[in-house]
């Protein structure tokens, strides 16, 4: 049970993974892809917590009391505004693989010579 | 552990399933909503407001657009060839 | 490889990535029983060292801010690629699109009394950054998606009118280059790239922190201004597909 997190984690990216790999439309893969970024958030926010306490904010309690780890925050909170703008760009790209192969079935691809 | 952040664990194991199972674009963008949601209880219950902060803002403004988008240019340009 | 071959070979791999991934998961401590000795140090020191009572707003602008600066160069250049890469083959231009105000005046309501509440959230959020729950990242996504609902609530050309391209772009690239410059400035002052400059203040008011204020501000028009443009990219697709 004390282990349950992480293998929420590793179930969440094993199965962005079979999403990514039996794909058959490149936007369908992009969300799995962000599936497989959400398994390390949760990895990263089990790794930082402690039992009993609280959030690191120091506003109002006194100082001194019991907090997460901060560090694991700081890196999960950059990163999830930043994964949105490279979903973004993966998705321009599929919208340029359809421009130019005219499918966005992976499997359907015809290579594009010249 | 207590039982609220089992049970949000769980419900997040479900969801991620579900999102990765919904073959349609659409309807999984719409998954993927929820599954933000279901992140940022995670996230709550965990101790983590900013990232809470962060997951619910991104998912709500960012991801329904960018994804919707690009669903509805392929559609009109699939339509188009037509 | 056809895909049952490639759905085998998944099946073998994805099973020795569970293996490995169960015997690494078993080493670590067990949830709850944190052992690292970096977050139990700033537990005890960035009271006393930084006046900040966010203690993950200090970590992403004072303490890791040579990460914060590497993820703002992800954001820039995932934007520039996506500008690069929608403009490549855009049909028609953004002014010649047509009217598609919104007709519904419940809707247009919404719109005129949520606009500025959420800009003033956002602005909230950043300015508070370091105090409250908060910053740069989360308040700069708020800002942008204020001005979306222009947009939303509006039409296209309000929104093009709300955000010019010109500022944008300068914002962006503004944003990004003030985070460098900041860190530049620390160096001179401080001897050391990104060390905090400023006298520390008062904690929680909104002088604590020295630097981290200027570092947050100048992270909170860079995000603005890069979700703005990426918004702007994507809707300018929207709007010559629904023009058919």
């Amino acid at each position: 049970m004390s282990y349950l997190p992480y293998v929420v984690a590793g179930w969440l990216f094993l199965v962005g993974l079979y999403g990514v790999v039996t794909s058959r439309n490149l936007i369908h893969l992009a969300v799995c892809l962000t599936v497989m970024q959400s398994s390390t958030y949760v990895l990263l926010l089990a790794i930082g917590y402690k039992h009993r306490s609280s959030a690191p904010i120091f506003y109002g309690i006194p100082a001194g009391s019991r907090v997460v780890d901060p560090v694991v925050q700081a890196l999960t909170l950059t990163d999830i505004v930043v994964s949105v703008t490279v979903v973004a760009l993966i998705l321009s790209l599929a919208l340029d693989v359809h421009d130019q192969a005219k499918t966005v079935d992976p499997e359907k691809i015809v290579e594009v010579s010249g | 552990m207590i039982p609220l952040q089992l049970a949000v664990l769980l419900l997040v194991a479900v969801a991620g399933t579900a999102v990765v199972l919904s073959r349609d674009p659409l309807r999984q963008a719409v998954v993927n909503g929820a599954y933000g949601l279901v992140l940022t209880l995670l996230f709550v219950v965990f101790q983590a407001p900013d990232v809470a902060l962060s997951m619910v803002v991104v998912g709500s403004i960012a991801y329904p657009l960018v994804l919707v988008v690009t669903i509805k240019k392929v559609r009109a340009r699939e339509r188009e060839d037509e | 490889m056809s895909s049952r071959a490639r759905l085998a070979v998944f099946a073998c791999a994805g099973a020795g990535l569970a293996a490995l991934l169960l015997w690494g998961v078993a080493g670590l401590p067990a949830f709850g029983h944190y052992q690292g000795g970096y977050g139990n140090q700033l537990e005890r020191r960035v009271l006393p060292e930084r006046h900040t009572t966010n203690l993950v707003g200090a970590v992403v602008f004072d303490y890791r801010a040579l990460d914060t600066l590497g993820e703002e160069f992800i954001l820039f250049s995932a934007v520039l690629g996506v500008a690069l890469l929608l403009r490549k083959n855009r049909e028609q231009q953004i002014d010649e699109a047509p009217d598609d105000t919104v007709r519904s005046d419940a809707i247009r309501i919404v719109g005129l009394f949520l606009v500025a509440p959420a800009f003033l959230l956002g602005l909230w959020l950043v300015a508070f950054g370091y105090v409250t729950p908060g910053g740069g990242f989360q308040g700069g996504v708020v800002l942008a998606g204020a001005l979306l609902l222009v947009y939303l609530t509006g039409s296209i050309h309000r929104y093009t009118a709300v955000t010019p391209r010109t500022a944008v772009e300068m914002g962006e690239a503004g944003g990004a280059g003030a985070f460098v410059v900041l860190g530049l400035v620390g160096l001179i002052a401080e001897a050391a790239y990104l060390q905090n400059f400023l006298g520390l203040g008062k904690q929680g008011t909104l002088e604590s922190g020295g630097s981290i204020a200027l570092l947050n501000w100048a992270t909170a028009i860079e995000v603005t201004a890069a979700m703005l443009l990426l918004f702007k990219e994507f809707l300018e697709e929207y709007v010559v597909a629904a023009g058919r």
